[in-house]
């Protein structure tokens, strides 16, 4: 399978030293590129060496897995290491998580956007990531979950879906892309890899989108919205999205549910991508900073000005309450859009 | 986000006081302090690195940069754990003679950033903890940034800090060089002058409120003549 030539994870062999530390590094055993080596990629896969076989030489475990031992003495672990309880290694550094992506179906192809903040536990890592990926012309991928596994996930599916297209002539469906990339996270279930993506593409029956979770989930739909801001894209994507949007209206759909999820997330923010996939491929719209967005959304509400001459009215009318005039109020956040996002 | 955060960081200072019993395993990692920044400019790149390395409360040596030249071109900064450090770099050196010697060529910047990721990515399950920034000039002659994290996914930028202090540095760098969030400001592009003082003032401030950095500061500037080398002092305390 493609990442086990890439993280040398079929090497276990009953008489080799499994010294916890002797991981062999690097790519090339041999001066050869691996792939070489190996067989040609199939889409057979015997269930049964999946249940004998971890990928995990000693890695990370989900804690969700240790607790059940019963379930983990049927899986081989590697010669060396204790059957009774698995040796995960605590990292000391945690990974990049949180965002905001969606897509959505509409009569003009399919639209995706995502916004462009990697945090890293409470660090914004990087306020500028790409998170909707092109793999070819005609499919594009939001990426949600490790920032690490989702842009080599999407190199290894963009490299197999190639291969596929060489050797079969044409262009694999988005379903089997779907398909192709859920059976290739499947050795990887249970460990701590995190890849939730959402594919968008235009295939030979018209436009499609599938969602694959490096847990095993595997749905096709016609709208989805993926990551920690998803529950506030939701509801603006519910009440907008139809069928026969224009493309205008479509951009301005998605760009507004990215907009308030990002008001509301902490872990989303910066920027916005949107990307529109038809007949004719991907095309992208310029990456639009959401601060000017906030501003603007203030002037036009004129909100702090508008409470303003609310309490000024009323203590002019006369007082009101027991406090005699003496108005008690909760302070107020000037420019608090950007700053406190 | 992870299981791990039950155990506790290896390496940074521990509380002094009594919380239950606690199951000590032993770690293979341990964190020894320093940190990295690299700025690109127009036709130069610079990267600099403190050089304390640190365990706990212990300084080990004042005099371990963490700058690599790996090409006339490209500087590595690497920080986290040493014992990772050196191996990677060892291991990039080896695939640096690899492609030289069966492409005739050396490597360019973007090409080392494309081979460390898949590097670091190839440890996915027991990553190297290595925060490590490539600075160095693209095939056009300008200067470029890319940055990791530990498993491997970078990204090019203009300027980045990584390392113990990061946190810290990266504001300063966001809005000296990236004029964020600045409002009446003229962007002027950054000279070489302007970039290396920068660079000497973030580390010194960066010396004076994390433990972690100090001693001295090795800067190393990347043009088309070549890289030249310069050592600052910092706070020792």
């Amino acid at each position: 399978m493609a990442l086990q030539d890439l993280c040398h994870l079929q090497e276990v062999f009953p008489d080799t030293d499994c010294s916890p530390f002797g991981t062999r590094t690097g790519y090339y055993d041999d001066g050869f590129p691996a792939s070489s080596r190996s067989p040609l990629f199939n889409f057979f896969i015997p269930a049964a060496e999946f249940l004998q076989e971890s990928p995990l030489q000693f890695g990370q475990v989900s804690s969700a897995f240790t607790s059940q031992d019963h379930l983990l003495s049927s899986l081989s672990w590697p010669p060396g290491l204790p059957q009774d309880s698995p040796q995960p290694v605590p990292l000391p550094f945690p990974m990049s998580h949180g965002t905001t992506t969606l897509a959505f179906l509409f009569q003009g192809g399919v639209l995706a956007a995502a916004d462009t903040r990697s945090s890293c536990s409470g660090l914004v890592a990087c306020p500028s990531s790409q998170k909707v990926l092109p793999i070819h012309s005609h499919l594009v991928g939001t990426t949600s979950g490790t920032s690490a596994d989702c842009a080599l996930w999407k190199r290894i599916l963009a490299r197999e879906l190639r291969l596929y297209q060489l050797r079969h002539g044409r262009r694999l469906s988005t379903g089997g892309a779907a398909k192709l990339m859920s059976h290739m996270l499947h050795p990887f279930k249970g460990s701590e890899l995190c890849v939730a993506a959402t594919l968008c593409g235009w295939d030979a029956s018209g436009p499609s989108l599938f969602y694959v979770c490096s847990d095993g989930t595997r749905l096709q739909g016609a709208l989805f919205s993926v990551g920690s801001g998803s529950p506030y894209a939701y509801s603006i994507l519910d009440q907008g999205v139809r069928w026969d949007l224009t493309l205008q209206e479509a951009t301005s759909i998605a760009r507004e549910a990215v907009y308030r999820a990002t008001h509301r997330d902490a872990w989303s923010g910066n920027c916005v991508d949107v990307f529109h996939v038809s007949s004719a491929g991907w095309r992208r719209r310029g990456r639009e900073d959401l601060r000017e967005e906030y501003y603007r959304e203030r002037d036009r509400q004129g909100g702090e000005d508008l409470r303003e001459e609310y309490y000024r009215e009323r203590d002019r009318r006369g007082g009101g309450g027991p406090e005699g005039g003496v108005l008690q109020r909760e302070g107020q956040t000037r420019g608090g859009g950007p700053e406190t996002e | 986000m992870l299981s791990s955060q039950s155990y506790q960081d290896p390496g940074k200072m521990k509380d002094y006081h009594y919380s239950g019993p606690v199951e000590h395993r032993f770690s293979p990692y341990s964190f020894n302090g320093g940190t990295v920044l690299a700025v690109a400019g127009e036709d130069f790149a610079i990267v600099a690195s403190d050089t304390r390395l640190s365990e706990g409360y212990s300084i080990h040596s004042r005099d371990s940069p963490k700058c690599y030249k790996l090409t006339d071109t490209t500087v590595i900064g690497c920080s986290g754990f040493h014992g990772d450090c050196l191996t990677l770099t060892k291991i990039i050196d080896a695939r640096l003679k690899m492609y030289k010697h069966s492409n005739n060529k050396t490597m360019t910047s973007n090409a080392i950033a494309a081979m460390l990721s898949t590097i670091l990515y190839g440890r996915r399950f027991f990553p190297y903890y290595v925060y490590n920034i490539i600075g160095g000039l693209d095939e056009h002659g300008k200067g470029a940034v890319y940055s990791f994290d530990p498993v491997g996914s970078y990204q090019r930028d203009t300027y980045k800090a990584g390392g113990s202090a990061s946190a810290m540095l990266q504001p300063l760098l966001d809005n000296q060089i990236g004029f964020k969030n600045m409002e009446g400001v003229q962007h002027i592009p950054l000279s070489q002058e302007r970039a290396v003082q920068l660079v000497k003032d973030v580390f010194i401030s960066a010396a004076e409120r994390d433990v972690y950095t100090g001693d001295a500061l090795r800067l190393c500037i990347i043009t088309k003549e070549g890289i030249n080398e310069q050592t600052v002092p910092l706070r020792k305390d």
